[in-house]
């Protein structure tokens, strides 16, 4: 592969969601040339009329392997390096509900993220973190609501009341059958599930955003920009007919649905994007819902800068990569940011590169003085006309899953998974056919590059058998008694349609009751969600 | 766009499982894998998520496939793959060829193919050399 193609290279008069650009942007181009100022309905140039002035965006980097003691002493380190949120990864097995000792969790223990069993472990993990001060954000689905319920039981423990609790859950169940997989239970409990958790939250914590509804990882399985928000908009929709279903009031718990995305390499497709995005929302609030709180109207974001769009071949232009992304994600308006590290695509990053990754936020917020005014590309006739091509884009996606039926359907069936399988597998033909150019892979390769990373992070292989032996201690400790007693009630309740699961799954957690066992309970009457798998 | 070209048949009448042990839920690179394999005439069988590898072994031999493609995008495939290869050595299988895609470090590579693994993909490497290598390594 050492003949690449550079002489074939052209730049494209499309942006990658396959929308046409104009050589020359004009007024005429434009059906909204110029949008309502921020702060004001439908938000295209973002929710603050202060924009970043007012709070420069969370700088949130995902972190967490091993064990809880490993990870918190990672968390601690980016705190004293100026970091402004946490971000906790977790292993597979806690977020596919399995305990550390089940056959199918031990080849995993602390591989991708932190294990997290139990309440004991929650509290190793925030040991000497302020959780009434510091906001931290879950990267969890199929056990969002469990996870969610240790890190209550955490602040009750401590002594610190629910609602100054801040932070968030990822808890988008929907977008974990069409990309990322760590779902457990049928669809419709878990729309149940992530129901009570909102709800909940509401409530107890009206601090934290009980779900993200996440289009990062359908993009990283091969969505396009458009098809990317379509889809994740589609899902929130889904998710508000869940919550007015169960008597949700929408102008309280829209204040709380937050989402998630990835930037990628496109940059003006990507501010456009988040742009339209918001507009997009607040316009099907406010016509299909009648949400008139404009509160309830915003839709506020965190982005992750990387992902897919990095790559293990010369590996050091990943961190050129993130900082372009990073622009992006700022000037479409992100509440939260987090910066892949360059060796993110091989291996978890060592203190070096996770580092490097942070300061880059800090040069783009405080060096670049692109935070200094709102929306700075507004009024741009290229992108205001992009940011309408992608909203027209955007509707008629949504429409083509609202006309098979909706979301939890096309999941249930698994329509949708097909459909991003087949645009997965057009980026890579677009990718081998340099239609996608990308630097270092099929184009500007070194014959000698290797993808050595600089410095090699290595788990320290006896993290699994100090988190069997934590297991085995809590089990030992604890009140065998309540926990089955906690676990029974939770059974109970799960049987009766409508009975809220949360305050039963914080006594669970109380009574340290691990992951796994809870998961197990519910199992019983909910059953597994068979796979359809469709190629 | 312009690359639509006709498939090739390089692997017809071959059959193929691709497969995802452990936990990994990346399965976009599986199911890439398993239509480009499909569309270069092979006949290709997709597990679905979440395999043991007890399963993955008995899905092998019960299809009689030519090969076993594992994707593992988790960091397990050490662990996992030594597994799969141990389940089909004990079911009597072992010469069924094991090739593995996913985020696999160039130092792990080696031990794979100790483990008996004909060949390591990464996600660089483009659709028509895995397609390629897969052929020349069942002739």
């Amino acid at each position: 592969m050492s003949d690449t193609g550079e002489n074939e290279l052209r730049i494209s008069g499309a942006v990658p969601s396959g929308i046409e650009v104009p050589v020359v942007a004009g007024r005429e181009h434009c059906r909204n040339p110029e949008p309502p100022p921020p702060g004001e309905y439908p938000y295209t140039r973002g929710i603050f009329a202060d924009g970043f002035r007012g709070r420069v965006w969370t700088m949130r980097q995902y972190s967490g392997f091993g064990t809880a003691e490993e990870s918190n002493e990672r968390y601690r380190f980016l705190l004293e390096q100026g970091q402004t949120g946490l971000s906790v990864a977790l292993d597979l097995p806690t977020q596919c509900g399995y305990d550390p000792v089940d056959e199918m969790a031990r080849p995993e223990i602390g591989k991708v993220g932190v294990s997290l069993s139990n309440l004991a472990e929650m509290e190793l993990l925030f040991d000497g973190i302020d959780l009434d001060r510091i906001s931290t954000s879950f990267t969890i689905n199929g056990t969002a609501a469990m996870i969610y319920a240790m890190y209550v039981a955490c602040a009750d423990r401590r002594g610190i009341a629910r609602e100054k609790l801040t932070g968030t859950i990822q808890n988008d169940i929907l977008k974990e059958y069409v990309a990322r997989g760590t779902w457990i239970f049928p669809v419709r409990p878990s729309m149940r599930l992530t129901a009570d958790s909102i709800l909940f939250a509401n409530d107890a914590t009206p601090r934290f955003n009980a779900i993200s509804i996440a289009g990062a990882h359908m993009r990283d399985a091969g969505c396009t920009a458009a098809e990317e928000m379509a889809y994740t908009l589609a899902n929130g929709l889904a998710y508000v007919e869940e919550l007015k279903r169960r008597g949700g009031d929408i102008n309280r718990f829209a204040r709380r649905l937050s989402f998630f995305f990835y930037v990628h390499m496109d940059l003006f497709e990507e501010v456009a994007k988040f742009r339209a995005g918001r507009r997009l929302w607040a316009r099907l609030l406010k016509e299909r819902h009648g949400v008139d709180d404009p509160k309830a109207q915003m839709f506020r974001f965190g982005v992750v800068c990387g992902g897919s769009s990095l790559t293990a071949a010369q590996p050091y232009n990943n961190i050129v990569r993130v900082a372009i992304e990073n622009l992006a994600a700022v000037m479409g308006g992100a509440q939260s940011i987090f910066t892949c590290a360059y060796d993110e695509a091989f291996q978890i990053p060592t203190e070096f590169s996770a580092e490097i990754a942070l300061r880059t936020q800090q040069i783009v917020a405080y060096e670049s003085g692109i935070a200094r005014s709102v929306d700075p590309l507004g009024g741009s006739w290229y992108v205001e006309s992009l940011t309408d091509r992608m909203e027209e884009a955007m509707l008629g996606l949504i429409a083509e899953v609202e006309a098979y039926g909706g979301a939890v359907k096309a999941v249930e069936d698994g329509w949708l998974q097909s459909r991003v399988a087949r645009r997965a597998l057009r980026r890579k033909r677009d990718i081998d056919a340099l239609e996608l150019p990308v630097v270092g892979v099929n184009c500007f390769r070194r014959p000698d590059q290797t993808g050595a990373p600089g410095e090699t992070f290595r788990l320290d292989p006896q993290a699994s058998a100090r988190v069997l032996a934590k297991y085995q201690a809590v089990l030992e400790r604890r009140d065998n008694a309540s926990a089955t007693r906690a676990l029974d009630r939770l059974q109970d309740a799960a049987k009766k349609d409508g009975e809220n699961l949360m305050p039963y799954l914080v006594d669970c957690c109380h009574a340290y009751a691990t992951i796994g066992e809870m998961v197990a309970r519910l199992k019983r009457d909910w059953g597994e969600f068979q796979e359809p798998v469709r190629l | 766009m312009a690359h639509e070209s006709a498939p090739t048949p390089r692997l017809r009448g071959k059959k193929i499982l691709v497969a995802k042990p452990g936990l990994d839920g990346h399965d976009a690179g599986a199911k890439v894998i398993a239509l480009a394999l499909r569309d270069s005439g092979a006949e290709v069988i997709y597990t679905g998520l979440r395999k043991t590898p007890d399963y993955i072994a008995r899905a092998a031999i019960d299809e009689d496939v030519d090969a076993v493609g594992l994707s593992i995008l988790s960091g397990s495939h050490r662990e996992l793959v030594a597994q799969v290869a141990g389940r089909l050595r004990e079911l009597g299988a072992p010469d069924i060829p094991i090739f593995v895609g996913g985020t696999i470090p160039a130092e792990d590579q080696e031990a794979l193919r100790a483990l008996g693994v004909r060949q390591v993909f990464t996600s660089d490497m483009p659709l028509a050399a895995v397609i390629e290598a897969l052929a020349k390594g069942l002739e």
